[in-house]
């Protein structure tokens, strides 16, 4: 078995972030699962890639990210989204492909952009963000802007060249990059035993000469401290990190997947790792919360899921005479 | 243009001047690419500029296309102007996903909010003997992708203006030089019109028949007309230059004035940019056609290594005499 087992935190946490990380987890995992109920209605088409199990990892590593820094995704991002603080209604919106979305609808699921939020994607062909993400990093560092860029992928780009490359340049550029890598063990369908020969991705770092570290991806307060001692190395060395989060994904790959890869078993098992049910039982056990927080907290995000929704819902289609609009700009940027 | 001051130089030292010009005035401009800093560029376009701008503005990068061109769509993002070089477009392929995936893409989806002011210079085309894998000449490739801006230098003239001009944009461009014509020597106005990323350019006006061309293609259709001149021919020859967008209206006056267009250029013959002005053509300016277009474009075939071989594969200035004269003597 090549799973790496996780590990118990000893990471602490006060009530006030303990019961904002948990609001955050749950709101993307309710934002999800209404997701793919408007997907079973026809509303959302196209690819639906869910992050359900894995929202420790966008959670606990946005913690650490100011919003000056630089963050680009995979096409399983409602996650990042939603934990960097865009609206979920605009998200929403956008998975409709309404035009109130925050891509006016023009990406859908999979490309989710917020340019205010320094967001940057929703990006769909595996490992093709990572060149951009070592360029954004590069721009900062000749600009002396002083922010970081980080870029989340799975351990499928792993498996890309371009990722061999990206932390090769990034390594002899030294260049301020957080790369961090959802090991959700599986590439769609193929296990990661089938696709690396060497499964302790983070030993691929040193290869490069690229700092890394990994982490129990399913808690967040791991995640989170592991990733704030990621950033603080990027920001004090100006050399790229390379973080694993060794996570799971509780959900089929999109809505096309019968998982017949994958005993029902083995989801079972990791669904014990929950994120959710783990960080409030911890914040329970430890008497910082109370069970009246938690329905406050369910409560909240039952609001924030149904206002998405309806906003989605009343948003607008954009008219078909503007389809070519956004091929070439407009005006030239200066 | 003013021919009170010329200067006379290669396509070569025009692609310098360029590049230099464009890091003296912006500085947000850097240049990236194989061997353009230590080794001088692979064919000394780029020679001496890192002595003069230092290797953060001249950047080598290790072998990986994919890589640094994306890094460079990145920086753009991120507000500099990177001039990203393929080192020759036979390599290009490399990065290809980056072109396609993202530089053409990220303005459309997300949604008008991710510009990608991305210059890319390829050097480009047949003729230096280099065999199938290195002469290649893929312009209708890539001008066959919405969101990039296409432009083909086939002039001293644009190997000097092409590049400023295309740091003005605020979308990705891609440039194509020709290798075979670095050496090529031709006289220049000190003071060069500036080049927009619109218009075709009327090389030489005619009244008898259009030559449309593009690339390496520009001084051998010129050549030809000098011939057909002698013959009492008088051909216009249309540098397209941008491949994409096409700058029809330039295309359709010209054919409207000369009732006869021939296309000339030396990628592959079949889905190439001459089938798309033809197709063009048909559609819009048929009824002022008194003959059939015509087409000479390249033999499809991988290129061989043998010179006459190779200069078989494209189209020669002879090759556009002896279809001009058939065209319009219809012998």
């Amino acid at each position: 078995m090549e799973t790496v087992l996780p590990q118990e935190t000893h990471a602490t946490v006060d009530r006030t972030h303990g019961l904002y990380l948990l609001q955050q987890m749950l709101l993307i995992r309710r934002f999800e699962e209404k997701s793919a109920e408007a997907y079973s209605k026809g509303k959302i088409r196209g690819f639906l890639h869910l992050y359900v199990g894995e929202e420790a990892v966008a959670v606990g590593v946005m913690q650490a990210l100011t919003r000056e820094e630089y963050v680009l995704s995979t096409y399983r991002e409602h996650g990042h989204a939603i934990a960097r603080g865009i609206d979920p209604k605009k998200i929403m919106a956008e998975m409709y492909g309404k035009q109130e979305g925050c891509s006016r609808g023009r990406g859908g699921s999979m490309h989710l952009f917020d340019v205010t939020a320094n967001f940057f994607g929703g990006n769909a062909i595996v490992a093709g963000h990572l060149p951009l993400s070592l360029g954004m990093a590069l721009a900062s560092k000749k600009q002396k802007k002083g922010n970081i860029t980080c870029c989340f992928f799975g351990e499928g780009a792993a498996a890309e060249g371009e990722f061999h490359e990206v932390m090769n340049l990034a390594a002899l550029w030294q260049v301020p990059l957080l790369l961090v890598c959802e090991n959700n063990l599986y590439a769609m369908g193929t296990a990661i035993r089938f696709t690396h020969s060497m499964q302790e991705l983070e030993r691929k770092g040193s290869a490069y000469g690229v700092e890394s570290a990994a982490v129990n991806g399913m808690d967040v307060l791991a995640v989170e401290q592991a990733a704030h001692k990621a950033v603080e190395k990027v920001r004090t060395t100006g050399k790229p990190f390379f973080l694993v989060c060794n996570t799971y994904r509780f959900r089929a790959h999109s809505m096309f997947d019968a998982e017949l890869y994958r005993d029902k078993s083995e989801v079972e098992q990791w669904k014990r790792e929950d994120p959710i049910p783990r960080l409030q039982q911890l914040l329970l056990s430890e008497g910082l919360i109370s069970g009246d927080d938690v329905s406050q907290i369910e409560n909240k995000v039952e609001e924030l899921v149904q206002q998405s929704v309806d906003f989605a819902e009343e948003g607008t289609w954009e008219p078909v005479d503007q389809l070519t609009k956004f091929v070439y700009s407009e005006l030239k940027t200066k | 243009m003013n021919n009170n001051n010329t200067i006379q130089l290669t396509y070569r030292e025009a692609l310098k001047q360029s590049i230099r010009q464009a890091l003296q005035k912006d500085e947000r401009v850097f240049l990236m690419g194989e061997d353009v800093g230590r080794y001088g560029g692979a064919f000394a376009v780029s020679k001496g500029l890192l002595q003069e701008f230092g290797p953060e503005r001249i950047m080598d990068t290790p072998l990986s296309e994919s890589g640094f061109v994306g890094a460079g769509i990145g920086a753009a993002i991120a507000g500099m102007r990177p001039v990203v070089e393929v080192m020759t477009v036979n390599f290009g392929l490399l990065a290809m996903d980056q072109i396609v995936n993202n530089a053409a893409t990220l303005y459309h989806m997300s949604g008008g909010q991710v510009n990608v002011p991305l210059v890319l210079r390829m050097s480009s085309g047949i003729g230096r003997q280099l065999a199938a894998q290195h002469s290649h000449s893929w312009e209708p490739l890539f001008a066959h992708i919405p969101g990039l801006k296409i432009v083909s230098v086939g002039t001293h003239e644009d190997a000097r203006q092409v590049l400023l001009a295309a740091l003005e944009e605020s979308d990705p461009v891609i440039i194509f030089e020709y290798t075979s014509m670095l050496n090529l020597e031709s006289e220049i106005s000190t003071n060069p019109e500036t080049v927009d990323l619109v218009h075709a350019k009327i090389r030489k006006e005619g009244k008898d028949i259009s030559i449309i061309t593009y690339g390496a293609a520009v001084y051998k259709s010129l050549e030809a007309a000098l011939d057909l001149a002698a013959k009492g021919i008088d051909a216009e020859v249309v540098d397209i230059r941008m491949l994409r967008p096409l700058d029809e209206t330039t295309i359709f006056t010209s054919v409207s004035k000369t009732h006869h267009a021939l296309l000339v250029e030396d990628a592959w013959r079949s889905i190439s940019i001459s089938s798309e002005i033809s197709a063009l053509i048909m559609e819009k300016s048929f009824y002022e056609l008194d003959s059939p277009v015509q087409r000479l474009g390249g033999v499809e075939v991988p290129i061989p290594y043998p010179k006459h071989l190779e200069d078989a594969c494209v189209p020669q200035k002879e090759d556009i005499v002896k279809k001009v004269i058939k065209m319009l003597h219809h012998d």
